[in-house]
């Protein structure tokens, strides 16, 4: 396949950055998007030119460093997929392909494709996780009985993998997507319930601190997650939150 | 509790709040409207009803009026709030790959739906503030008979008043057409009963509109 890459280069945070348009042949179908980059990259390389910063790390959909917004998408075309496992077929020869970095205030340009998913770790800093000593005395799984359907949801939302697909799609560049993924995981087991109610309140409020966008329920973000997070999560946590208001 | 107002959750939490209070009032607005199409005597009591009794005038009106304020100035304060969120824009996007253009473009309905509250106000709420407070004439009447039926009749002759409305009617019916489900989001109520309700959503969405526009061209065809 022969394809035309529009794609966003910018030297380092000051840089302005703009779009610049790159020819690449011999294409194969059975490549990955990011082994297409390679090959780009490696043509690059050889003709004295800098290379095309983008993040990756596990190339098989679990790490989430990935990121780029393909054609108006975040992770390309496809559904419940990652861009290292978007394959090239999904194109078609003599394509333009617009490859972008994730856009939002939150997640400033590091360089090229790279962004500062930062504001994520602080999130989860003010609350994801539980405060139970785990090390050492680890218990039998099943010494506390969980309903199906909990710890089924809760395992759901435990797959979010932290890509921020649901931040760069968002028209209003809302994290809710995530972090109500972060706070449902907890949420819904009795391991969570200790600090239920600063933990709902801390994140969203790091959230807000960061200068992410509020939901207008769009419904972007459930389309373009990776790992299928349902919107239901985002209500869940709205509920938490107006719990944990009321109670402190 | 403190400043909830001040957190992405507890603002949306608010918008919701007034969106469904909104749509109530919607309902019982309609229901009035619609006896004008079959029985002028019971649409005249019900409009004198409403226009004079007290706690409708000075207690349910000015929270009506709080709560569009309300709604349409959070609407604004998010709109500008979320664009702000993301300084530079994408080069590319696909925004109808996995939304909605309903969900997208709340802002623009909503503006409509406020130019067309303008509009109306100019109309209906304004002459009637005039007759009953500022002349003081509370009786209803017009040469001995309630005026109410023969106002609404007579505004409804002109073509374009007749054409605006239905355009404002059309951008309510989008505006809800996202909004209705999205309100119960909001709020946080997603569980079994959320496709029935969006389903219910729907005919709410387009069936209120709709009955607004056919008293609007009822009346412009049939006096
Ligand atoms: C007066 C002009 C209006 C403007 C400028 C306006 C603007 C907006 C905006 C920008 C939103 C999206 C905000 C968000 O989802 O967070 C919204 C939501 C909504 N609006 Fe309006 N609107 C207006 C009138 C109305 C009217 C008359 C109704 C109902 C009869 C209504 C019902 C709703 C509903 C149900 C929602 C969804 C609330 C939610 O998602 O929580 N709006 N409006
Ligand atoms: S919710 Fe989905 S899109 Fe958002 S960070 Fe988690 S995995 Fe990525
Ligand atoms: S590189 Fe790890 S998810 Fe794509």
């Amino acid at each position: 396949m022969n394809l035309t890459l529009k794609i966003w280069r910018q030297k380092n945070a000051n840089d302005k950055g703009k779009m610049v348009d790159y020819q690449i042949s011999d294409v194969s179908p059975d490549m990955s998007f990011l082994e297409m980059l390679d090959v780009l990259n490696t043509q690059l390389i050889e003709k004295g030119e800098e290379p095309v910063a983008f993040d990756h790390d596990c190339r098989e959909g679990i790490c989430g460093s990935c990121s780029l917004y393909i054609n108006g998408e975040a992770h390309g075309p496809d559904r419940l997929i990652t861009t290292c496992q978007l394959h090239m077929r999904k194109f078609k020869d003599g394509d333009t392909i617009y490859i972008e970095p994730w856009r939002a205030k939150a997640f400033p340009v590091i360089k090229d494709l790279i962004v500062d998913r930062g504001a994520f770790d602080r999130i989860q800093h003010a609350g994801g996780f539980i405060s139970v000593n785990t090390s050492g005395n680890t218990q039998d799984a099943n010494a506390i009985p969980i309903e199906k359907a909990s710890a089924d949801a809760a395992f759901d939302a435990a797959t979010c993998i932290g890509c921020g697909a649901c931040v760069a799609s968002c028209k209003n560049s809302s994290a809710m997507l995530f972090v109500s993924a972060k706070v449902s995981q907890f949420a819904l087991l009795p391991q969570g319930q200790v600090e239920a109610t600063d933990r709902v309140l801390n994140m969203v409020n790091q959230m807000d601190a960061e200068g992410f966008g509020n939901c207008t329920n769009t419904g972007a973000c459930e389309v373009e997650c990776p790992k299928g997070i349902s919107l239901e999560n985002i209500a869940r946590m709205n509920r938490e939150y107006l719990k944990a208001s009321f109670k402190g | 509790m403190s400043g909830i107002l001040n957190s992405s959750i507890g603002r949306k939490f608010a918008m919701a709040l007034s969106a469904f209070f909104l749509m109530i009032f919607i309902l019982q607005h309609f229901a009035i409207n619609i006896l004008s199409v079959f029985s002028s005597e019971t649409f005249n009591e019900a409009s004198h009803f409403m226009g004079t009794f007290w706690a409708v005038q000075f207690i349910l009106q000015p929270v009506l009026i709080f709560g569009v304020i309300f709604h349409f100035v959070m609407g604004f304060v998010l709109e500008i709030r979320n664009n702000n969120a993301r300084k530079v824009s994408y080069a590319k996007n696909n925004g109808r790959a996995n939304s909605s253009w309903m969900s997208r473009n709340m802002i623009w309905s909503g503006g409509f739906i406020l130019v067309f509250l303008i509009i109306h106000f100019i109309d209906f709420w304004i002459p009637e503030i005039n007759t009953k407070y500022i002349v003081g004439d509370m009786s209803g009447m017009h040469n001995g008979e309630y005026r109410y039926f023969h106002e609404l009749q007579e505004k409804f002759i002109p073509i374009w008043r007749v054409a605006l409305y239905c355009v404002g009617f059309i951008f309510l019916a989008l505006h809800l057409l996202h909004g209705f489900g999205s309100a119960f989001q909001s709020v946080g109520a997603n569980n079994k009963y959320t496709r029935a309700l969006q389903g219910f959503g729907k005919v709410y969405a387009i069936g209120i509109p709709a009955g607004f526009i056919f008293i609007a061209l009822y009346h412009h065809f049939v006096h």
